[in-house]
Order: C-alpha cells, then sequence, then structure tokens
C-alpha cells in the first residue's frame, strides 16, 4: 500500500473482494475452474450449489486455508492468495463463522467474542463485547459458557465472535445447516440485519436456495467447480443463464418447442408469445423453461385442457402436477382455496411475459425435473 | 484489479509467504523421530559387525536355550492367558450372576501388579519356610523332603506367574469387542436358536478374534520384555542373556547382536498380529446399542461363574498384594527412615521427569501430524512412536552403547587437547535414563495425546487462524486448555510406566542411584524378601491408578450399558487399542 503506484490505480469503484480466474486442487487435479468474482463494500455474496460442488472449497480459499492453482484472490485491493504464495489466515482480516460454530468450549461467551481482539485495551474489548452481544440480542450471556447454549445462540456468538475485529470480510460455511427448518429464515434474516448494521462484506456458503434467496444480494451457482452464474436471486429465478441452473433454482419444467418467430415458440400449450431469452432463428428445436407461476388453473378463460395427476399442499398454495394431451407432465402453482382432486380435469391460462429456451443440443444437458 | 495481480511489489511480497517444502512444525517432528529411533538404529546396526568370540560363544553354548526358553513362555503364557482372559470377559459382558458388577473392573487389577513383584511374593508365599508349606508340615505332620511340593522357582513358575499379570490384556480387548456386538448380532444369533454357548462358540468368538489376537500380541510383547522374573526365577531367556552378556561377558557388540535378534522376535509378532487382522476386518452394521437382556446364570452356574472370576483377582492381585501389606507392616523400620524416603524422591521426580518430556514431545509430534498431514511427518510420528514394542533391556542396550562412545570420544580428545577429563556427560548420567524412558514409553504419551487432539474439531483450529492465531498460539490458547483433562491422564500414564520399569533403569542408572523398582529388585534377589516389599507395596500402590482411570473410561464409553438406547449420538465403539498402554507389568 505504501507504492504510489497502488493508489492510482484504486478508483473508488475497486471491489472488496475480488476472485479472478481461480482454480483450486489437490495433487494437481483441480476442484474449482476458472472462478471469477467480485463484491463491493457492504454488499452480501452467496455462494450456492448442490454438495460437493466446491463451494466450501472456495470459501477456504478465500480465508486462507487453500492455497490456489492458478489465478488470484484480492482482498481490499491487494493480493492475497495466488499461485505462488498464500497469506496465511491470521493475517488476512477475514472472518469466519463455521458450519460447527467452533466455539472454544474452554472460554466464557465474553471470552470467545474478545478472542480476536485480545490485544485491543481492556476497555474497549469489553465495549466491543458488550455492544455485540447486544446486537445478536444475547446481552447477559457474557459469562455463560457455550455448552449452556442452544445452538441458534451459539450461532449468534460463533457470529458475534466474528466480527469482534471488525474483519474487512465476513465468510459464513452453511452456518445454518445445523438449525431446524423453522429457524432457519428466521436466523438468516437476523444476521442479515446484523451485517448491515455492521456494513460488513460476508459472503455465505449453502445449498439452501431460499437461504441465499433471503440472504444475499448476488449468489453464484457452483457447478462442478465453475460458476454457472453470478447474478441476482430474481435473475437466477426468471433469466438462468444454462440448464443447470434452470434445474437447480426453482422448480420448472423444460418441455420441447419450436421457435417459429422472433417472439412465438410453438410447443404442446400450442404457440407461446414472449421475449425469448436468446435470439435464435425460426426453426430451431427449443426446450422451454415453464415455472409452476407460469401457467394458471382458470376453468374459465383457460384453453388447454389437462388432467390433474399428482398435488402437495404447501399451505399458501398448491403444487399440482398436470399432463397434457400429448403426455408431457408441467408443474402448477395455484392458490390453496381451490382444491381440485386428483384425476380432475382442470383448463390452464398460459402467463408468460418473456420465454427462458435453451436451444436443443446446446450447453449442458441437464435432466430437468 | 487484474493490473494488480501484476504490480512487480505485490508478487515480491507474495513469494516471500511462500510455503516452505518443510513447515517448521514436520522438520522438528523428523528430528524426533530420527533421535528416538537411535537406539534401535544401533541394535540394527551391529548385526552388520562380524560375530566375534563371545558370540560364537553363545551360539555354541546357551543361545539354544535362550530361544527355546523364550518360545516355550511365549506359548505357556500365551495358551494362559487365552484360557483366563477370554472366558471371563465373555461371563461379565455377556452373563448376569452375582458380583458381575465388581468383577468388570475388579478383573483389571492384575494390570497395577509388576510380573518381578508377583513372582517374588510367591516364592515368599511357597518356599519351604513360606506360610503355606509350613500349614501343610503342620497338618501333615510331614518334615523336610518328606512331601512333594511344586517348585515355582522354574520355568513353568515363571509361566504362572506371567500369566496371572497378563491376562488383563486379552480380557480388556476381548471384552471390549463383546460389548461391542451385542445387540448387532447376538440377538441375531438368539432369534435364530443359538443357546448361550452356541452364540459364543458360533459368533461371538470368530467375530472378537481380532481383538483376542491383540491382547494376546500386547501379552506376548510383554513376556518377550521380561526381565525381572525370569532374572529372579534362574530362567535363561534372551532378556537375562543380554544382561549377562553386558555385564558378565562384557561384549557390547555380543549384547547387542542378542538384542537384534530379541528384536525380531517382537517385530514377527506384530507382523503376526497384522497379518491376522488384515485378513479379518469385520464392520458392525449398526451403530445402535441397546442392553442386551443378559444370560442369568443361577445356581451352580452362577457359582462356577463367581469362583471363575475370582480366581484370577484372588490370584493375581489380592494374595500377593496382602502378603506385600503383611510384610511391610513387619518391617516397618525398612520404610520409616530418610533412604527410603530418598528412595521414593529419587524413582518420583525421575518419573515426573520423564513424564513431562515425553508428554511436551508427543505434543509436538501429534500437532506436527495435525498440522501437516504430510507423509513425512506420518511416518516420523509412527517411528517415534516405536519404542513400545521394544523391550526395555534393548533400549537401555541401544543408548549405552553410542552414549559411552561419545563420552569416550569426547574424553579423550579434551584430555588431549586441553588435558582436562570430561568424564562422562552423558552415558553415567540420568540423562541417559530419561532418554531411554522418552524412547519407550512416548508412544504412552503419543496415543493419549492423539486421541485427544483428534477429539477436537478441525474447525478449532480454523476459527483460531481466521481471528488471528498464528499455529504455536493456536496449540497454547486453544488446544492445550481443552486438553488439559488428556494431558494429564497422559502425563500420569507414562509416570506410572516409568515407576515400575526395571532392566533399563538397572543398567542405565548413574552410580549410586536408586529407585523403587531396583530397590526392591535388589533386596528381593538377596533373599530379603520381607524387606523389599515395602518398595514393591508403593509401585503396586501407583500401579493402581491408571487401572482405576482405564476402569472410569471404560464405564463412561461403555455403549449400550447404561440406558435402554443410546442410539445416534453415542460415539462409535473404539477398539481400546489406546488402553494397554500405560499399564505395563513386566519392566
Amino acid at each position: 500500500m505504501t507504492q504510489p503506484i497502488d493508489t492510482t490505480l484504486q478508483v473508488p469503484h475497486t471491489p472488496l473482494v475480488a476472485l479472478d480466474r481461480v482454480d483450486i486442487g489437490y495433487d494437481g487435479t483441480a476442484v474449482v475452474h476458472q472462478v471469477s468474482l467480485a463484491l463491493s463494500k457492504g454488499q452480501i455474496g452467496c455462494l450456492l450449489g448442490p454438495s460437493g460442488c466446491g463451494k466450501t472449497t472456495l470459501l477456504r480459499a478465500i480465508a486462507g486455508f487453500e492455497p490456489l492453482m492458478a489465478g488470484s484472490i484480492q482482498l481490499d485491493g491487494r493480493s492475497v492468495s495466488d499461485a505462488r504464495g498464500t497469506v496465511p489466515p491470521e493475517k488476512r482480516g477475514v472472518g469466519m463463522v463455521f458450519q460447527d460454530f467452533a466455539l472454544f468450549p474452554h472460554l466464557s461467551v465474553a471470552d470467545n467474542i474478545g478472542f480476536g481482539i485480545r490485544h485491543w485495551s481492556r476497555k474497549d474489548r469489553d465495549e466491543r463485547i458488550r455492544s455485540l452481544l447486544k446486537l445478536v440480542g444475547l446481552s447477559g450471556y457474557g459469562e455463560s459458557f457455550p455448552h449452556a447454549l442452544s445452538g441458534g445462540q451459539q450461532q449468534r456468538i460463533a457470529l458475534a465472535r466474528a466480527l469482534a475485529p471488525r474483519p474487512k470480510l465476513l465468510l459464513l460455511d452453511e452456518p445454518f445447516s445445523s438449525m431446524d427448518v423453522e429457524l432457519r429464515g428466521e436466523l438468516a434474516r437476523e444476521v442479515r440485519r446484523i451485517l448491515r448494521a455492521e456494513n460488513t462484506t460476508a459472503i455465505l456458503v449453502t445449498h439452501d436456495q431460499h437461504e441465499a434467496f433471503a440472504f444475499a444480494d448476488r449468489i453464484a451457482v457452483i457447478h462442478q467447480g465453475r460458476v454457472a452464474q453470478w447474478d441476482t436471486a430474481y435473475n437466477l429465478y426468471h433469466r438462468p443463464a444454462d440448464r443447470f441452473v434452470a434445474d437447480f433454482v426453482g422448480e420448472g419444467t423444460l418441455i420441447p418447442g419450436m421457435v417459429c418467430a422472433e417472439h412465438v415458440v410453438d410447443t404442446a400449450f400450442g404457440e407461446i408469445e414472449g421475449t425469448l431469452s436468446e435470439q435464435l432463428p425460426p426453426g430451431t428445436a427449443v426446450d422451454v423453461l415453464v415455472r409452476p407461476d407460469d401457467i394458471a388453473i382458470d376453468n374459465e378463460a383457460g384453453t388447454i385442457r389437462t388432467e390433474i395427476l399428482d398435488k402437495a399442499f404447501r399451505g399458501a398454495d398448491f403444487l399440482y402436477t398436470l399432463r397434457l394431451p400429448d403426455g408431457l407432465s408441467v408443474l402448477c402453482m395455484a392458490p390453496s382455496h381451490d382444491n381440485f382432486v386428483i384425476g380432475e380435469h382442470v383448463r390452464l391460462r398460459l402467463d408468460f411475459t418473456h420465454l427462458v429456451v435453451f436451444s436443443r443440443g446446446s450447453g449442458v444437458d441437464c435432466p430437468a425435473s | 484489479m487484474t493490473a494488480q495481480t501484476t504490480n512487480p511489489a505485490m508478487t515480491a511480497s507474495l513469494s516471500a509467504r511462500r510455503r516452505p517444502p518443510f513447515s517448521p512444525w514436520s522438520a522438528v517432528a523428523i528430528v524426533v523421530a530420527l533421535t528416538l529411533a537411535l537406539p534401535i538404529l544401533v541394535i540394527f546396526g551391529h548385526v552388520f559387525i562380524p560375530a566375534g568370540e563371545v558370540w560364537t560363544h553363545l551360539r555354541e553354548t546357551v543361545l539354544a536355550d535362550y530361544v527355546l526358553n523364550s518360545l516355550a513362555l511365549l506359548i505357556g503364557v500365551g495358551i494362559g492367558v487365552l484360557l483366563i482372559g477370554v472366558p471371563v470377559a465373555w461371563l461379565v459382558s455377556v452373563c448376569d450372576f452375582p458380583g458381575r458388577g465388581i468383577f468388570q473392573w475388579a478383573l483389571m487389577l492384575p494390570l497395577a501388579m509388576p510380573a518381578y513383584i508377583i513372582a517374588y511374593t510367591y516364592t515368599g508365599m511357597l518356599d519351604f519356610s513360606g506360610p503355606v508349606q509350613g500349614l501343610i508340615r503342620d497338618l501333615t505332620g510331614l518334615g523336610y523332603g518328606e512331601y512333594w511340593f511344586p517348585e515355582i522357582r522354574s520355568l513353568g513358575g515363571a509361566m504362572v506367574m506371567l500369566t496371572l499379570v497378563l491376562y488383563p490384556y486379552v480380557y480388556l480387548l476381548s471384552r471390549a469387542a463383546f460389548l461391542e456386538q451385542s445387540v448387532c448380532v447376538l440377538e441375531v444369533s438368539r432369534t435364530l436358536g443359538a443357546g448361550p454357548f452356541g452364540g459364543f462358540r458360533r459368533v461371538a468368538l470368530p467375530l472378537a478374534r481380532p481383538a483376542i489376537i491383540a491382547g494376546l500380541t500386547l501379552a506376548l510383547m510383554e513376556v518377550l520384555a521380561d526381565y525381572g522374573t525370569v532374572a529372579y526365577f534362574g530362567v535363561s531367556t534372551f532378556t537375562t542373556g543380554i544382561f549377562r552378556t553386558w555385564y558378565a561377558l562384557g561384549d557390547p557388540a555380543a549384547a547387542a547382536q542378542l538384542s537384534a535378534v530379541l528384536l525380531t522376535f517382537v517385530f514377527v509378532l506384530i507382523v503376526l498380529e497384522r497379518w491376522s487382522r488384515a485378513k479379518a476386518r469385520f464392520h458392525h452394521t449398526s451403530r445402535r446399542y441397546s442392553t442386551l437382556p443378559r444370560y442369568q446364570l443361577r445356581g451352580w452356574k452362577g457359582t462356577a461363574a463367581f469362583v471363575g472370576c475370582l480366581l484370577p483377582v484372588l490370584l493375581g492381585f489380592l494374595l500377593p498384594a496382602f502378603q506385600l501389606g503383611l510384610w511391610t507392616m513387619q518391617t516397618t523400620e525398612q520404610w520409616m527412615n530418610p533412604a527410603f524416603g530418598r528412595l521414593v524422591f529419587n524413582s518420583f521426580w525421575l518419573a515426573i521427569a520423564a513424564a513431562v518430556i515425553a508428554v511436551a514431545l508427543a505434543l509436538v509430534l501429534a500437532y506436527a501430524r495435525r498440522m501437516e498431514g504430510g507423509r513425512f511427518t506420518g511416518v516420523a510420528v509412527r517411528v517415534a512412536g516405536m519404542g513400545y514394542a521394544v523391550p526395555g533391556i534393548v533400549i537401555a542396550i541401544g543408548v549405552m552403547i553410542p552414549f559411552a562412545a561419545f563420552d569416550n570420544a569426547l574424553d579423550g580428545f579434551m584430555r588431549d587437547t586441553f588435558g582436562l577429563s570430561t568424564g562422562l556427560l552423558l552415558s553415567g548420567t540420568v540423562f541417559a535414563l530419561l532418554f531411554a524412558y522418552t524412547v519407550r514409553f512416548l508412544a504412552v504419551s503419543l496415543q493419549t495425546v492423539e486421541a485427544g487432539l483428534g477429539k477436537i474439531q478441525p474447525s478449532m483450529d480454523d476459527a483460531a487462524r481466521s481471528l488471528g492465531m498464528r499455529p504455536l498460539q493456536t496449540l497454547t490458547r486453544v488446544h492445550l486448555p481443552i486438553m488439559r483433562g488428556t494431558l494429564l491422564t497422559a502425563l500420569l500414564l507414562v509416570f506410572v510406566d516409568v515407576l515400575k520399569e526395571l532392566p533399563a533403569t538397572l543398567i542405565l542408572r548413574p552410580f549410586d542411584f536408586n529407585t523403587l523398582a531396583v530397590r526392591a529388585f535388589e533386596l528381593a534377589s538377596d533373599e530379603r524378601l520381607a524387606e523389599s516389599s515395602s518398595a514393591a507395596l508403593a509401585i503396586v500402590l501407583v500401579g493402581l491408578v491408571p487401572v482405576i482411570l482405564l476402569s472410569v473410561t471404560i464405564g463412561r464409553s461403555r455403549p449400550g450399558q447404561q440406558g435402554p438406547t443410546r442410539a445416534a449420538d453415542a460415539e462409535p465403539p473404539q477398539k481400546p487399542l489406546a488402553m494397554p498402554a500405560g499399564t505395563t507389568n513386566t519392566p
């Protein structure tokens, strides 16, 4: 940072953390390939993917626990990892919350939080511990020991401990996976509020898309060690970049079709109109993504006759599996006050605004559910 | 930002942080391992030295005796410990009979009794003037030479003595194996119509075989290492032969060569054990444990089980301990004096120093392995833990030869150049003794420390690192406080082992430096049995500590014994191979 050349390069929009074509692997085989991501200060990112996709490896590399085979990682404008070297984790100023919390069992809650700021003055340290306990809503628990706390409380202490040294970047490795499903969403929102209050840049690793949606500004969907898409939750759902993302994020069905005109695709539903996600010449064989909210059961205005094959009650809505006349089945979401019976015939209305199409034989062929 | 990747200043600072091929941790681990391997290397190095006169003499006269007697001991004790250890283990783990709860731990008591101590205690009890023969004479009115009585100081006697104190190894491991099986398969065998003995023979025994063989191997390694018993009974084995060659014949090279033969026996045992286990690796299909209703043994069966379990405890611990206590009471002048206090002091500080060294090194090695996990570090840790398989007398020879050579060389050099004598810097001092103890007992602390370290999730290390701790700070601020209990256990186990150690101490102790074990052995060898009892009793009492520790640990970690079910959260059962370490009987 003392080099003048550095300051000239520091444009205001320098990302706080940036990964540039990162390869990580063991014994010469890469498990993470060519990953590039960047977050600016205060943003919350998420690495989302099925287990074994390399997302935790990536997070550990950002923390400094894994060396890189190629590429580089920059933190606050400073290179901290590349193929030639790794700044050790203790010198990075990166906080981390672990899946199992990893609270030190021999230390009280207050001492756990104060662990990373032991070189602060006693007054500052006590003040910081007190304000963090307040922030996570556990004032008065300072003298308790970790084993006396519930899972959710331990989780929040782990967060407070990681936040105490005011890290430039906070990494969270599946922090909610050991929680009850009901607790998860609540905690995710809670943690997001705390991170916002501290204006902390953070990266979360999860395999749960709802957690990712509730938590992150931008989400990287990781598939087999590569970033399939780095985007907002809205775009992941509505404009998936490839078949894997379309399948992994949200529910939906891919049905075959043929491009007829610039905005029209011919399918088993008949001709559907909408803006195509990619420009394809007429005559191209494509698959169209049908989300359960793209179609609606409407026995008055509906035109397409279908039969109800299966249904799942989900509280506010039903998720119906419907069979089209030619035997294809699609998913449809309908408000739960209309309760149709399995075997009943209903009419469908299409509700497309834009069409997500993948030309046949292009891209990775992923079995869409 | 890509511009910064090529920034020369950044590049320079990054390459300076490149990881060295060997971290300081693994370098230290390798140095420690090499140092501790020195005695074994010295012993095997002597195989290549041309055999001298003494070796030829040994081979022509006594070597065959050594081999035959050692083999006979191995076979006799092997059969003995199996015949006692396996049935009692089965009885207390699958059956119910009066006193079962007490026998569970009481059957371990003989572990506290060093073999040489039980040997001379029985000698005192069974010889002509002892209480047993006296009673026979009083009852029958017969006089000297008019009745037959077995001679305890014989090969057969040594077998019995060693069996009595070594069966707990087989008992411990097979009991753990039986408990592990309880629900998975024994219930199935019962539903298929196998009764208690059918189930034992057809299911439990074959499944427990690897554990039984492991226990047997540990016991047989102790047999090979034993010096005190065979020396006292006048049985010529390798250990007594090595001792004689070293002192009486004064030929270190021949002693080392004899040691190499003994070591070969030990390694063959280890290889056999590995081989027998590699073929039979059983995994339990279920991790669920519930209390298996035990076979109720009533009437004569219950009585037989009771007696069967009582006898080993009675003969292996209660009787000799009682006799030692009696003698100690009769010889108060032996121990109520400053000389005895000095003995206790010597023994204790020696044991404490050795324990601290062994635990500190174990910590360094185990942590290096945790940090690096590299192949070299792994091998280094294995090598450092090898000493436990090596008989104490062999280590003593392996320490004495290089240390004496070093002392002589240094002394000669100093005399020639400066005209002053440095004397014996290493070989004649406590340093040699501590070094030998470390070589022999590092495995004890290593096993304990590694187990303790293994229970701390790796995320603890990561958490500490991400909060700004360097590796050494992580060790001192996170691992050490969490492992306090484990470290204390490790210290205690090494402490007790060192306190009981005899042959290495006999050879390596500085002139006029006595410990409890040496004193007990010397007095007993002079037929002053009663006078030696106080030192022996002190050793036995201290030896009880790890036995108690062991029974508490087992009681806690036992699956399927306390509650009706301890399903998913129960720790996966582990073969308690780590346990017998720290409970050597035969110094």
